[in-house]
């Protein structure tokens, strides 16, 4: 195979989406059909898709745990499930929600869009991408092999040793749950690291780092914070079944070691991956919000920073959720301050989108309502989490149904509106269609109207002292009405949840026809068709500004962009590479086509862990080779990605 | 078009150096392995600040084995940037042998620490302590072996003639990693051999 020149003088031109080039980039770039296609696709389109869809799956799977419970609870002294069925469930239905949906809707959002706004056309590591998807699928489905054996993770979601040692749970449900959470780990890792690249390699020239989308301001700074807390969790739970299974002592009093140093590791990363949750989100409200009041964004600045700062913060608060387990008072007071002092930060975003809406003239979408909801919940969910952040207080609610309210108002509030909110305003861009409004201010007012019935009265349920996580309750403790109550808007949540999936299918198949950019938004994602063709853009945008499709009506700086006239890179998979900062042309990259490596990888990986978990010893030798020779064959170095040694032409 | 941001201009093409992405991903990889090591080091000094014992149980680690062994990981790090410097000037013979050398004193490394394994009064599960010092080591020496591996490769594909003076990012690549693994050396050495010297 012929090797690629060492330099070459990228060729600008001018083309459409209906040129014959363009015809030949899109016989580049598509992935073949069928289903083998689908098996070794790298088109982060596809792969952003996957992860939507397979969030949604599991948030379903997640919120049918939910209603289970809440019919347990839904009255005293209830029957439908044993003490045991319970902590399955509660234990699921946490890890599923905040490991299985929050983190991967959002990369789904990220995946699918990045490329679109950044004007690349694909990501940095279009393999990897496709890796990280097939390792968090199969993480997922090994989380919930579990229940077939009736032995799902039990413990809850944060695990606390001692219940977790061997002595307390013998089953395999915390060998499950702590090698599940390895090689969603290994997911999170890549995928976060993938991100990165992308942002600082992969931008359109001229977008340079103060003219990028909030949404990747708030990717970024999360994938940032992945990198450095996600090894803590990996760790704490391959300690805690290395004590299970090989008799250690990292967390057994009796051989000097510490149960508390889980709730360290597992919160160093937990209160991190919260924000890492969240900031994403807060992107995409940041960018979709101001397309509905049409104007920008107001203080894009001030809230770039404060979504650095919050994630920064975030590395220093997380002993604020062990204030009950007699730590000394100085180190109570340093964490209950630096978590007070989020505020300032948060409350940044909450004025910046205020002042937008104020400063706007807004268009009452069903996108524009779920984002709107989202500030009051956020706001809510805020006020109850400086509460908790207090000492005192926090001593008198640790444990309570008070803190499930809160967790329940920032998660969903911060997670799910925004990203049902991201949906309304993105799906017309991935299939073409315009969800139903109708049926949207429906799907939206019983969402927001079940979830507010539904978890307000959990913050009552705490200040009445009502524990988390007991599989049932006595009558006359003064807890009938609050939990009756919540069980009833929570079904009427799920009745909105519904609805919004009725919505999806329904519009995918008879929606109106949304065009390339039926928000009038500015973004570049909006210049290219509905959907986007395989290779997103036939030229290479040049950018000039942050609002690329609203300079004709802003004023800007000195340049202007261009969405149509651009590098045109056409000598198989190609796009540009640009400078960190500035983003200023740098390099070619030659990316790499389908391949079947990322698949087999993560087959390799996650048959490692089974057979780790039934000991099998063998299983993880053959394992371990595979994974190497996988690993092999996709670092072998490619003429075709200009990997080997040029050859002189001539 | 004169009217573009920006002038026609000659770019390089493909993995180049560190116009590679594999360049960047490397330094990404490093900084989530190094925070790995940084919470297994955490680990030790928070279990050793708890402690009711005196600590190390059984007294300090000896010198003996692990100063050469740091000794000669540092070694290997510059016969691994003397191979990088062969292959940069085209000298694939420089590149086979400065590999070759950092491959042969990293199998000296992973021997030595066998030895130390093999003698250590306690086991696997005969303390916290004794876990985090095999866990902690043997993290470190798993991460040393997928470096040897990296270097064969390496060299099967300078041998191969895939690496040249103007490309050869991969080798840059892996290069870089097995420095990683001998500054992270050092600081578990620090953890386990220095500091209960300090208290």
């Amino acid at each position: 195979m012929a090797s690629t020149g060492a330099f070459r003088v990228p060729i600008i031109a001018r083309e459409s989406d209906s040129s014959p080039i363009a015809d030949r980039l899109d016989r580049t770039w598509r992935t073949p059909a069928g289903i083998l296609g689908w098996l070794i696709s790298v088109d982060h389109k596809s792969i952003g898709k996957r992860y939507l869809v397979t969030a949604f799956l599991f948030l379903i799977m997640g919120g049918i745990e939910a209603a289970v419970m809440r019919a347990q609870l839904i009255r005293p002294n209830q029957t439908l499930l044993s003490p045991e069925a319970y902590n399955q469930l509660f234990t699921m239905h946490g890890v599923t929600m905040i490991f299985l949906y929050a983190m991967p809707v959002l990369s789904g959002f990220s995946n699918y869009i990045w490329p679109l706004m950044l004007g690349s056309r694909d990501m940095a590591f279009p393999r990897l991408n496709a890796f990280s998807y097939w390792t968090f699928l199969f993480a997922g489905c090994f989380l919930y092999a579990s229940f077939i054996v009736g032995r799902a993770p039990d413990a809850g979601w944060f695990n606390y040793v001692p219940y977790t040692s061997r002595e307390y749970d013998p089953g395999i449900n915390i060998d499950d749950y702590a090698l599940g959470m390895i090689l969603l780990g290994v997911s999170g890792t890549v995928g976060a690291i993938n991100f990165i690249v992308t942002l600082f390699r992969t931008r359109a020239p001229g977008m340079s780092i103060n003219r990028v989308p909030m949404m990747v301001w708030g990717t970024l700074t999360a994938s940032v914070g992945n990198l450095f807390a996600i090894p803590a969790v990996s760790l704490a739970f391959f300690l805690l079944w290395l004590d299970r299974q090989f008799g250690t002592h990292f967390y057994d009093v009796t051989g000097g070691g510490q149960p508390l140093l889980w709730q360290h590791l597992f919160w160093m990363f937990g209160h991190p991956w919260v924000y890492a949750i969240v900031l994403p989100a807060m992107g995409i409200v940041s960018d979709a919000l101001p397309v509905f009041c049409r104007r920008p964004l107001v203080g894009y600045t001030a809230v770039a920073l404060a979504t650095i700062t919050t994630m920064i913060l975030g590395f220093g608060v997380w002993v604020h959720h062990m204030f009950a387990t007699g730590l000394p008072p100085l180190s109570l007071s340093f964490f209950s301050a630096a978590s007070m002092v989020i505020v300032i930060p948060s409350a940044v975003a909450v004025f910046a989108w205020i002042a937008t809406i104020w400063t706007g003239r807004p268009v009452f979408t069903t996108a524009f309502l779920f984002f709107a909801g989202f500030i009051f919940v956020f706001v809510v969910g805020g006020v109850s989490g400086f509460m908790t952040a207090a000492v005192p207080l926090d001593w008198q609610l640790t444990d309570t149904y008070f803190v499930v309210a809160h967790i329940h108002y920032v998660l969903i509030g911060i997670n799910v509106f925004p990203v049902v909110g991201g949906i309304y305003y993105w799906f017309p861009k991935m299939t073409g269609k315009l969800l139903n409004e109708t049926l949207g201010r429906w799907n939206f007012w019983l969402m927001f109207a079940g979830f507010n019935i539904g978890f307000f009265p959990m913050h009552i349920a705490g200040l009445l002292g009502m524990p988390r996580r007991i599989y049932t309750y006595p009558d006359g403790l003064g807890w009938n009405t609050v939990n009756l109550i919540t069980s009833l808007g929570a079904y009427l949540f799920a009745i909105g949840v519904l609805l919004f999936v009725i919505n999806v299918f329904r519009s995918a198949k008879f929606g109106r026809v949304a065009g390339p950019n039926p928000w009038d938004a500015p973004t570049l994602e909006w210049s290219t068709p509905s959907p986007p063709p395989p290779y997103n853009f036939a030229v290479i945008p040049t950018i000039g500004s942050r609002y690329p499709l609203w300079e004709d009506r802003l004023e800007h700086g000195p340049s202007d962009s261009y969405v149509d006239q651009g590098y045109l890179l056409n000598r198989g998979r190609e796009t540009v590479g640009t400078t960190a900062l500035d983003a200023e042309p740098d390099v070619v990259l030659e990316m790499p086509g389908d391949t079947s490596a990322p698949l087999i990888l993560a087959i390799a990986l996650v048959a490692l862990i089974c057979a780790a978990l039934f000991h099998a010893w063998w299983g993880v030798g053959v394992a371990t080779a595979v994974t190497f020779v996988a690993a092999v064959a996709w670092l072998w170095p490619e003429a075709r990605l200009g990997q080997t040694k040029e050859i002189a032409r001539g | 078009m004169a009217d573009a941001a920006f002038p026609p201009q000659a770019l390089p093409v493909g993995s180049k150096g560190r116009h590679a992405s594999g360049w960047w991903g490397m330094i990404a990889l490093i900084v989530t392995e190094g925070a790995l090591f940084a919470y297994l080091i955490f680990s030790y000094f928070y279990i050793a600040s708890q402690a009711h014992d005196v600590w190390p149980p059984g007294g300090r680690p000896h010198f003996w084995i692990a100063v050469p062994g740091t000794i000669i990981l540092i070694v290997g790090s510059f016969t691994a940037r003397y191979a990088e410097r062969g292959i940069e000037r085209g000298n694939k013979g420089r590149m086979l042998a400065g590999m070759g050398v950092t491959l042969v004193l990293g199998i000296v490394f992973l021997l030595l620490q066998g030895v130390e394994w093999r003698d250590k009064p306690f086991t696997f599960t005969s303390s916290a302590y004794s876990s985090l010092y095999f866990t902690v080591t043997g993290f470190h020496m798993l991460h040393v072996f997928i470096g040897l591996l990296i270097i064969i490769m390496l060299m099967i594909w300078t041998a191969f003639d895939y690496f040249g003076a103007r490309r050869h990012a991969a080798a840059s690549i892996g290069a870089m990693y097995w420095h990683f693994v001998t500054v992270v050396w050092i600081a578990v050495f620090c953890t386990f051999y220095i500091a209960p010297y300090l208290g």
